[in-house]
């Protein structure tokens, strides 16, 4: 069966514009979550993981008017432009195809003061594809997928899919969203948020930090334009239990797993963890990966570094793990410190060199939706 | 001859102020009001799941379609629920909930965002409810399009068919933006499992019955 | 108190979207969470709300949230003991 490669990608957050500065940062056990205080985006202060937006105002400006986009779409653009920057392949032509994933767009325009700026269709999250497939002529009109905090994930998946099938030669996967007045509060009334910078799979972790960026991940048939990294098959799965707590068996994506673990037939040597730092979250995640037998493959969570970004996170995170796979690295949990979870799951706790040849993505969100994915070399 | 693997059974389409099942009114009410409209739905029918009354108005459309879709089905007599699949799309996401949630954060000197309507500011929860309804584990995806697509969202679901990712799969679109609202579900089985479908499963009679006049 | 109790009640269907039941048919000292009514996290985060914005009442610890929320009685006494009903 044809192999799907990764040529390319970028990640755009708090810790840089491109996926060697957020790398860095990373390794130094620097984490973006800051403490903020913005009337503009919370009543009360807050910690998140927040894009430096004169920086990207700036960058952007090297591409085109700032003034006539908005800041998620000039995230957006950067992180293709970057990524695209870093391949040779041509994306012109109907081989190509552009994913998008994210759980709200351009929600900051429903809040007051901004409405009149620009236009009502800005709200919609297929006006928003088809502005970045104009902006970058991709030919094919692209595919949206907004599944909540799996939308990353989900996206990766599709594509290698499209490819694997023929459908498509390059799959461009972009996810993005960005913290917004509308989201902080949703979370706060959820009081799920931790007062600090979140703590995954700590045994005194309150909640998770909220995050915004932007990942691309460029996926080719072609291995001529493409390092060694592949994309091989993922799956999703419902719960079928509640739309907003994980299943207590984790059952949903223990499936996920199992069918990718099944169909890829490869053994796991890392995992990269959805790990939000919320109580329910981690400890669903550590049943499920012990369900799978995975209890002795060492698995971080990238978010004490990069907050969960909600429809950026699968894409941005895997942008991480596979760079971790490439060169057989394995990045510390930041913010993790004593496990915490009931099954004793092997929690990566500092920065070590480890011989890779797979890694397992999983993902899990409101709904019940549940994802994994394998990549290997 | 070839056989076409996979066959629409049945469908149902909500729309104006008609429920259509398989090519027969079901339903029609003389409601004035969308939430009347559906809570009427949901009473003709006698339907029994009190968790109904707190969906937002876009996982009311989906659970009522979905539930008059599998009225004479026991999918679980043939399927394992993990081979059961939920692949939606619409273009207004979860606007309307979105537009509500927005609301109650609009006054800060009255700022009361509530959990029960935040946690529906997300498309894909109401392939949540319909999994949770169904007991439904199989592979799901939510998809945003300006206009109903029968041909993505047919290549996409008859890749996972295809496969067997998934053996049965729920699909179609459901839209709810303002007053404006449809939803029209198809269920997709294998053809060897059940010749007697409606329609083969392709673009073309998706888009035939997607346009059914209701 | 018992107006209060009375008032809760139907305060609880409304903000939870208990459609389907009637107020005289929830037990004031039964559990609203695991039994009872079987309510769950989000409902546990409205009536969190519902103690906010109509009896301006906050809350300190998750803990004391769960004594405070067992019952429509002790949710009562909760808002009579803060003078606020």
């Amino acid at each position: 069966m044809k192999e799907v490669y990764i040529a390319s990608d970028n990640i755009i957050t708090s810790l840089g514009f491109n996926t060697d500065r957020n790398i860095e940062n990373m390794l130094s056990g620097t984490t973006g979550i800051r403490y903020w205080e913005d009337g503009r985006l919370s009543p009360e202060p807050f910690w998140a993981s927040l894009v430096d937006t004169e920086e990207l105002t700036g960058r952007f400006s090297a591409f085109n008017d700032p003034d006539k986009f908005t800041r998620f779409e000039q995230m957006a653009i950067c992180s293709i432009e970057d990524a695209l920057s870093n391949t040779d392949i041509d994306i012109a032509g109907d081989r190509t195809l552009f994913i998008l994933a994210t759980t709200k767009g351009n929600i900051s325009l429903l809040g007051d003061g901004q409405s009149n700026l620009f236009k009502q269709e800005q709200l919609y999250l297929w006006y928003t594809a088809r502005l970045l497939q104009q902006y970058f002529n991709f030919r094919q009109r692209p595919y949206v997928v907004s599944n909540a905090c799996i939308s990353g994930v989900l996206a990766i998946a599709a594509g290698a899919r499209m490819i694997r099938s023929g459908n498509y030669d390059h799959v461009v996967v972009t996810g993005v969203d960005i913290v917004t007045e509308f989201v902080l509060s949703g979370f706060n009334s959820f009081r799920s948020l931790e007062s600090g910078p979140c703590k995954p799979f700590d045994k005194i972790r309150q909640g998770l930090s909220l995050g915004e960026g932007a990942g691309t991940i460029i996926l080719t048939g072609n291995p001529l334009s493409a390092g060694d990294i592949r994309a091989g098959h993922g799956f999703s799965s419902n719960d079928a239990n509640h739309i907003s707590g994980p299943s207590r068996t984790g059952e949903g994506l223990y499936i996920a797993i199992r069918n990718t673990l099944e169909k890829n037939d490869l053994p796991v040597d890392y995992i990269s963890a959805h790990g939000t730092a919320t109580p329910y979250n981690d400890e669903m995640e550590s049943v499920a990966i012990t369900r799978a037998g995975l209890q002795e493959v060492p698995v971080n969570s990238f978010k004490g570094f990069w907050g969960h970004t909600l429809g950026a996170a699968g894409v941005i995170e895997s942008v991480a793990a596979t760079y971790s796979l490439a060169n057989n690295l394995l990045i510390k949990t930041q913010g993790f410190e004593t496990p915490g979870v009931t099954n004793p799951i092997h929690v990566i706790d500092e920065n070590a060199k480890k011989e890779m040849k797979t890694c397992l993505k999983i993902a899990s969100g409101f709904g019940g939706c549940n994802a994994a994915l394998l990549f290997y070399k | 001859m070839m056989v076409d693997p996979f066959v629409i059974t049945d469908f149902c389409i909500i729309r104006q102020n008609r429920v259509v099942k398989n090519g027969t009114t079901l339903f029609e009410s003389g409601e004035t009001t969308v939430a009347g409209f559906m809570t009427a739905i949901y009473r003709h029918f006698d339907i029994s799941y009190p968790k109904f009354h707190k969906m937002d108005n876009l996982s009311k459309l989906g659970f009522l379609a979905a539930e008059l879709l599998l009225s004479h089905r026991n999918l679980k007599e043939r399927y394992k629920g993990d081979k059961v699949g939920v692949i939606l799309s619409n273009a207004a996401s979860s606007m309307d909930t979105d537009r509500n949630h927005q609301q109650s954060i609009s006054n800060r000197l009255d700022y009361f965002p509530s959990p029960s309507v935040f946690v529906y500011t997300l498309a894909n929860i109401v392939i949540g409810e319909i999994c949770i309804r169904h007991g439904l584990l199989g592979e799901s995806t939510f998809f945003i399009e300006e206009s109903f697509n029968p041909g993505r969202m047919h290549q996409y679901v008859y890749q996972l068919l295809e496969e067997e990712v998934i053996q049965c799969c729920i699909t179609g679109w459901v839209e709810f933006d303002s007053s404006r609202f449809e939803a029209v579900l198809y269920l997709v089985q294998k053809s060897d499992i059940h010749p007697d479908g409606i329609a083969i499963f392709e673009p073309a009679k998706m888009n035939e019955i997607y346009l059914q006049r209701t | 108190m018992e107006q209060l109790i009375a008032q809760l009640k139907h305060e609880i269907i409304e903000v939870l979207n208990l459609t389907e039941l009637a107020p005289e048919s929830i037990d004031e000292n039964a559990p609203l969470f695991v039994e009872g009514l079987g309510l769950d996290s989000i409902d546990a985060l409205e009536l969190i709300v519902l103690l906010e914005k109509k009896y301006g009442l906050k809350f300190g610890t998750a803990d004391e949230g769960k004594k405070i929320l067992y019952s429509v009685r002790t949710m009562a006494e909760f808002i009579r003991n803060n003078n606020k009903g």
